[in-house]
């Protein structure tokens, strides 16, 4: 057989190698280079396209779709703006371990270099923000890279790779060659299975623990929801505490007795106080980010520390660990299961027993209190009245980032894992909302909320185009304070309350924009409304942004300030005159 | 901790972008390199060897080789300090300018280095000195005093000792 006769393009041989590794959706945004790539697409009907207003809010989507199904997302954007429009939302998967291919045009491969119209070094710019990339020259290695692409991204720890596909690639003839499974990449082979003497050896330290804390991270989410599994039943066996990190809400059920909510700068102060004064920490799939840290002298001095994870690379990063175990989360929890199961080993009860004593007059500090008036919303009760109206659906929850991010955080109680999608390791202001659109394509009959600001909210507000146009009926819950409450809140407390360029002016009647859109728009400020607010919007069967007026100067507690330790953490308002923060603190973010 | 100097050999599928993957991790996360060098070693399989000479702490110096075992294209890292003898060499193109006594000496001293005179004017040589940097370096600096005008190094190469391969 001759190659002309029987070959296809690079287009389509591209959307032959997608429906094969079983990519259902592909969010993207035309343009010159990817035209090829378009005309394939409109020839078939196993890929659905869905069409993004702008390139970062297609990997936003991705990611969405990614984190609440546990598959990778794929983005499709053309060369050039298309590429670096991309690369914020890259990072983001980059950060947050989430396993995306994003297809990028390139201008065709006798102009690279030229400076063509649309051209940009795309595997240049990209190399630091994907976990790997590609430059496809040849239409010959073009199904031989996408599907190696996909197992990057969802082997080991997962993340996001480019291919970038110059238009005469595309437009070139070759037969496709369908995959081997599974695929044996010569060099990526991530170690999975922990090695057994480890996991003996961890299991010795978590029995003989007397103060025992397990802290547990996205690694878990990512491991799939078997790994939270085996992490509630485990966290039963022991009867230790446990607490989760933002990217890990939903490993564990918030509403277990064990659980200690969230650590961190606004974690629980018993979260937080059990990390400093533990024996034995059981870290599984966390990484001792600095938010979670504080201050890296004063982290949690008495502990012996155990880490799973499946990146070497985070062991021994930030904070040195007495105990590393390699491997998937799920793997090294079935296995710590077991090898519980066969020694049986006797838990010092009576030392637990003080230990929970202890949390428990932690806990008794009630550290999430706030005071709701008759006359204002405060942003911490218009959640806990949305979680109330929420609890009993089957929802997902996005967010932006800010404060009303962290109140999410506090306030919103998750069950299950991959029914939170936040921006944690980068903290990208306008994730939340086409996130929710990913989250919302993935379970079209869900109740899918991003928990927005005010100011973070119009970073992607040009989405209600897309969600109007596929009748996504994604909800879009505004705590507006007419500031950027976190940058407000951080120059109350560091920069002597000189609020410079923090407060939102010319703020959009979000009512009247959701309409121009198409949607529905809702607003709320009398605290007596809210209920009835939020039914509404439940009640919806459209897309709908609520405007929820609440508290300008409310701040997020507890907190504790850069370059503070765990027991420095401000609980109130009323706190802060007493601990002012050290110089080497505020060079921190 | 006390930062001290490592010689890590990378073993890396010969693609391009390899090296800018290599370089732009060490620059992003802000490690040192003191010496880089690479070159394909194995054209059948498609491997390039890369000998990175850095220095750290203890736990940064574990980072750089996690990092390095992260990049997909990378197969090997070994760190040839930490595990047992091994023999580094540099190769140096020294160029230098003089005449009368001054031209005599360096050609006795290139001698006593065993360095080979590889091209010869009237009024300049360049001499080819190999060893280890601490050899090439001392031979750079007394060619400083005998008119030296030029210098060019491969920067090191490193082996295990013994059979055993990367």
């Amino acid at each position: 057989m001759k190659p002309e006769e029987s070959a296809t393009t690079g287009a389509d041989l591209l959307v032959k190698a997608l429906i094969d590794e079983e990519v259902e959706v592909v969010f993207g945004y035309p343009g010159g280079a990817v035209l090829p790539i378009y005309d394939s697409l409109f020839k078939q009907n196993r890929l659905r396209h869905i069409l993004v207003r702008h390139e970062q809010a297609a990997v936003h989507a991705a990611e969405g779709y990614a984190r609440s199904t546990g598959k990778v997302g794929v983005v499709l954007v053309t060369s050039g703006p298309g590429a670096t429009n991309a690369v914020t939302g890259l990072t983001d998967a980059l950060m947050d371990s989430v396993p995306i291919v994003c297809l990028t045009g390139q201008v065709p491969t006798h102009l690279i270099g030229n400076d063509a119209f649309q051209e940009a070094d795309t595997t240049g710019i990209t190399r630091p923000c994907t976990k790997h990339n590609y430059l496809v020259k040849a239409v010959g290695d073009l199904a031989r890279v996408v599907h190696e692409a996909f197992y990057v991204a969802r082997s080991g720890r997962p993340g996001p790779v480019v291919i970038d596909l110059p238009k005469d690639v595309l437009m070139n003839k070759h037969d496709y060659v369908a995959p081997k499974k599974p695929v044996q990449h010569k060099s990526y082979r991530p170690q999975v299975k922990p090695d057994p003497k480890k996991v003996e050896e961890a299991i010795e330290l978590i029995a003989g623990a007397k103060r025992p804390i397990f802290y547990a991270g996205g690694g878990i989410v990512n491991a799939g929801p078997k790994a939270s599994k085996l992490l509630t039943q485990f966290v039963h066996m022991t009867g230790y505490p446990i607490t989760n990190t933002l990217m890990g809400l939903g490993t564990f059920p918030a509403s277990d007795k064990q659980f200690l909510g969230m650590l961190g700068m606004h974690g629980t102060y018993e979260a937080n106080l059990a990390m400093y004064h533990c024996d034995v920490m059981i870290n599984i799939g966390a990484r001792f980010d600095d938010r979670i840290t504080g201050k890296l002298t004063e982290f949690s001095p008495k502990s012996k520390k155990i880490h799973v994870d499946i990146d070497p690379s985070s062991i021994n990063k930030n904070v040195r660990v007495d105990l590393a175990v390699v491997g998937d989360a799920g793997h090294v929890l079935e296995e710590m299961i077991r090898v519980w199961k066969a020694r049986q080993p006797k838990v010092d009860h009576k030392a637990l027993k003080a230990w929970w004593a202890e949390i428990d007059k932690w806990r008794e500090r009630n550290c999430l209190a706030y005071k709701q008036d008759k006359e204002t919303i405060k942003p911490q009760y218009a959640l806990e009245r949305l979680y109330h109206h929420i609890k009993d659906r089957d929802h997902y929850i996005t967010t932006e980032v800010g404060q009303h991010q962290m109140w999410a955080a506090q306030f919103l109680k998750f069950e299950q894992p991959n029914r939170w999608m936040t921006s944690g390791g980068l903290g990208t202001m306008g994730y939340g909302f086409p996130s929710a659109m990913g989250v919302q394509i993935a379970h079209p009959d869900a109740l899918v909320i991003d928990v927005a600001g005010e100011a973070s909210i119009m970073m992607n507000i040009q989405e209600l185009s897309t969600v109007a146009q596929y009748r996504l009926p994604v909800k879009i819950f505004i705590l507006n304070n007419q500031y950027m409450g976190m940058v407000r809140q951080w120059q109350e407390l560091l920069h002597g309350g000189r609020y410079s360029e923090s407060y939102m002016e010319s703020l959009p009647d979000f009512v009247k924009l959701a309409e121009a859109f198409g949607a529905v728009g809702l607003r709320c400020h009398e605290p007596d409304k809210l209920d009835d607010t939020i039914q509404q919007m439940i009640a919806i069967k459209k897309p709908v942004v609520v405007d929820v007026l609440v508290d300008k100067t409310e701040n997020c507690f507890p907190m504790i300030p850069s370059g503070a330790a765990h027991y420095d953490m401000l609980l109130g308002p009323d706190d802060r005159a007493a601990k002012p923060v050290s110089e080497e603190g505020m060079v921190l973010v | 901790m006390i930062a001290s100097s490592h010689t890590i050999s990378v073993l890396v599928d010969n693609e391009p972008g390899i090296l800018a993957r290599v370089v732009g991790l060490f620059s992003g996360r802000g490690y040192n390199i003191e010496s880089l060098t690479v070159a394909e070693t194995d054209a059948k399989e498609n491997l390039s060897r890369i000998t990175i000479v850095t220095a750290g702490t203890p736990m940064v110096i574990e980072q750089i080789k996690a990092q390095l075992d992260r990049l997909v294209p990378v197969h090997k890292v070994r760190d040839l300090t930490v595990e047992g003898p091994h023999i580094e060499r540099e190769l140096a193109l020294v160029k230098v300018k003089s005449s009368g006594d001054k031209r005599v000496e360096a050609l006795r001293l290139a001698d006593v280095f065993r360095a080979k005179v590889i091209d010869a004017k009237m009024d300049s040589f360049v001499f080819e000195v190999t060893g280890n940097s601490d050899k090439v370096q001392t031979f750079i600096g007394l060619m400083e005093g005998l008119g030296l005008v030029d210098v060019g190094r491969t920067g090191i190469v490193a082996m295990s000792r013994g059979g055993d391969a990367l």
